[in-house]
């Protein structure tokens, strides 16, 4: 755990990693040379997908899930219609199971644990109690709770590291929990909502998610309870060739309210990291489900090189009658960003949010946006998308607005502003609108507009430097969607903005 | 204080010469007024000294302090000590006027090595002078100049220098914009921050605010260069006979 950066691990571990894949007898090329590191060895086939369903001691019916998924996989082909530009990806060129050194040699106090791995967490906000709790140290748990709380998962390579807070979550009757954990000990629940939003054939990245997801947080808030605390899961890719495949279920039964934040970061690495991700969020009647997200993966050098390629299927299910779901991201990171979190509004009245802020510098490519899918009677919907391009990056948004012939007084408010720094970088809109009844409204507003060089000279006549000043213009552009995160976010968001956007002037 | 030597400047885009020749000293603590027709040059002066972009220095310079001003980028200037008060100040959306300030105050700060500010210590220090200037909490709490009136966007300005402390402060046609009550509420706020230690250039189109604020010396500026320079009582030459008979006995 110490060493979590160091993957030259020869524990237990691999030997037992060794053993599964032996007993299953088929899969044994390249493995000698793969087993130094503690990774499953390159590539994707039907071993490595019943390898991984074995690690995380799922049942029968997880693993056939899984295999289903993967058979559908094979067939499909990637998805090319966004505006972005990458080489063909080799997905037999991945690993796609990876796994921390061994944690049975606990640190002793924080003094022995990774002080790199200290630092993300402080950066995100996360308290020193959880801190330790996350890095394993001894008896943490015992020590007095902080203030503030926040329950934690935190999502290494491929295994979740383990989450804090769990008996006090327990007692107001949350689970919150890794969600391999929960195919364990809640299949009811998972047999009942996994794939229910984004089934399994949904789309190729999201399909091959199904086949190969590793780990990821599972939250269910039971009928009318409101989560006591913020909950919050933070994902990190380290090892290098890997790809991260975490599967986040989300289950807000009737009359519930939770928040749930989420984390992304990466070290730099000179080749490309593949992170193709599913949420899924049910949210049942007049439950409501905050999903905040501040997506710093690493983004690729000045010159392009290396960076995350992030194809990301998330979707809420406003199930039934008013139930409410609000997505909140902030994008900065990521060579290529493929992600558009939707919301499909089947209850009456149901309402979905969507803000979103998307960075992109250098060579960033981003193409996101969001579906509004109006099934129900009286569904509200609200788009505010900031995209903010700058170097020679692309920044599109795309985003659907669909009333089905059955959502009848249904109404949607967009809005899209797209800023511009430099020369060299674009911006681009593209708003999809379906209205298939009369009593419907759907607007869209638009508006692309360059940092202005007299907003900057008077920044900086009153002693900010140049990057101070872009910093606080493009906070200002972001500032309605800033203020839909929660606190600690936003403060993290913000300073998030100035980091992304270091170097863009001058 | 702040000397400008010969300074002759062009546009960077057009073959334009603005300033030919400026030479200028304004000593610790005085007030200097510069008056001048339209196309005199004023507002170059103020830009070249701020270091906007745009402009090119042929020949001459300026120093605040015995520091070369010209070498210094526009947010060195500032924490050097010079703040200039805009004719017309920009808007920035979506940025509180609060946060702008003490984003500006603490970067000063930092550059001149102090210890940046608490936000308790800011906010007393900030609503303390916004009273004086009659701005209030709503005034502080909008978006950086959106939407506010000409009189509160040169209070606003003055709010700015009051919290900055600058040695030399430029104000750029100050009372363009302003009606009477205005205009005192501003001269009282410049008025107040007047001490041994801090000086103040004054440009501006009218005496009128002249009689708010005592210049000590008063120069009238013309084609780019300072053409006649005198005490309180040359603007009020201005103010009667226009520039006409100065500008003509200049040649």
């Amino acid at each position: 755990m110490t060493e979590i950066t160091d993957l030259d691990v020869r524990d237990g571990v691999d030997r037992e990693t060794v053993e599964t894949v032996q007993n299953m007898g088929s899969y044994k090329y390249g493995w000698n040379t793969e087993i130094e590191m503690d990774f499953a060895p390159k590539g994707v086939n039907e071993d490595i997908v019943r390898l991984i369903s074995q690690k995380n001691e799922e049942p029968e019916w997880m693993t056939e899930w899984r295999l289903d998924a993967y058979r559908r996989w094979v067939t499909m082909s990637e998805p090319r219609w966004a505006m972005l530009n990458y080489p063909d990806i080799d997905y037999q060129d991945q690993y796609y199971y990876a796994r921390p050194k061994s944690m049975e040699v606990k640190p002793k106090s924080l003094d022995e644990v990774d002080p790199t791995l200290l630092a993300t967490y402080e950066k995100l906000g996360i308290p020193l109690k959880e801190q330790m709790i996350l890095a394993g140290v001894e008896g943490a748990e015992e020590t007095p709770a902080e203030a503030r709380k926040v329950a934690v998962d935190a999502v290494f390579d491929s295994v979740s590291l383990g989450t804090t807070f769990k008996d006090e979550l327990a007692k107001a009757g949350v689970i919150f929990c890794p969600i391999s954990e929960a195919i364990r000990e809640h299949p009811e629940l998972v047999k009942k909502y996994l794939g229910s939003v984004v089934p399994q054939s949904d789309n190729f990245f999201a399909t091959l998610n199904s086949a190969v997801f590793s780990d990821g947080s599972f939250v269910y808030v039971p009928p009318g309870v409101r989560c006591p605390m913020e909950l919050s899961t933070y994902f990190r890719i380290n090892a290098e060739n890997t790809g991260q495949f975490e599967r986040t279920l989300i289950i807000a039964d009737k009359g519930s309210y939770v928040s749930y934040l989420e984390g992304c970061t990466a070290p730099k690495r000179d080749t490309h990291q593949l992170h193709a991700a599913v949420v899924e969020i049910v949210i049942l009647e007049d439950a409501e489900v905050k999903y905040s997200t501040v997506q710093n993966w690493y983004p690729g050098d000045e010159e392009g090189k290396g960076g995350i390629y992030n194809f990301v299927t998330k979707r809420a299910d406003c199930r039934e009658a008013r139930a409410k779901v609000m997505w909140t991201q902030v994008e900065t990171g990521s060579a290529i960003t493929w992600k558009y979190p939707s919301c499909i509004l089947r209850g009456e009245e149901a309402q979905g949010e969507f803000y979103s802020i998307a960075i992109a510098n250098n060579f960033q490519q981003a193409d996101t946006g969001t579906k509004m899918i109006h099934l129900g009677r009286n569904t509200r919907s609200r788009i505010v998308s900031k995209g903010i391009s700058a170097g020679q990056a692309q920044n599109t948004y795309r985003g659907l607005v669909s009333m089905h012939p059955r959502a009848t007084n249904s109404r949607n408010y967009t809005q899209c502003d797209s800023l511009l720094i430099g020369d060299k970088c674009g911006a681009h809109t593209v708003p999809y609108i379906e209205v298939k009844n009369t009593s419907s409204r759907v607007e869209h507003e638009a508006t692309t507009s360059k940092v202005d060089d007299d907003q900057l000279f008077y920044c900086r006549s009153r002693g900010m430097d140049e990057e101070e000043a872009v910093a606080l213009v493009v906070n200002g552009f972001c500032r309605e969607v800033l203020q839909a995160l929660p606190m600690e976010f936003a403060m993290e968001a913000q300073s998030l903005v100035a980091i992304s956007l270091e170097g863009s002037v001058g | 204080m702040l000397k400008i030597n010969n300074l002759h400047v062009k546009l960077e885009e057009e073959d334009k010469q603005i300033l030919n020749g400026l030479s200028l000293e304004v000593p610790a603590g005085q007030v200097h007024a510069i008056m001048g027709p339209n196309g005199s040059g004023k507002s170059t002066l103020s830009y070249v000294l701020s270091g906007r972009d745009g402009y090119e220095v042929t020949e001459g310079g300026a120093t605040l302090d015995g520091r070369d001003l010209l070498a210094m980028e526009p947010e060195e200037r500032a924490a050097a000590g010079l703040f200039l008060a805009f004719q017309y100040p920009v808007e920035i959306p979506g940025v509180g006027n609060m946060t702008f300030l003490r984003t500006a105050v603490n970067a000063q700060r930092k550059a001149r090595g102090e210890e940046e500010l608490s936000s308790g210590e800011f906010l007393k220090l900030v609503r303390a002078k916004a009273k004086d200037l009659q701005i209030d909490a709503d005034m502080l709490k909008r978006p950086v100049n959106v939407g506010f009136s000409g009189g509160e966007k040169k209070r606003n300005e003055i709010l700015q220098m009051a919290m900055l402390e600058p040695r030399m402060c430029i104000m750029d046609e100050t009372d363009s914009g302003l009606d009477v009550d205005a205009m005192r509420l501003v001269a009282d706020g410049v008025n107040a921050l007047r001490s041994a230690d801090r000086s103040f250039l004054v440009i501006t189109h009218y005496q009128r605010l002249l009689n708010h604020i005592q210049p000590d010396v008063v120069h009238i500026l013309s084609n780019g260069r300072i053409i006649k320079t005198g005490g309180p009582e040359l603007a009020l030459q201005v103010e009667e006979e226009g520039y006409g008979d100065i500008l003509s006995e200049a040649g």
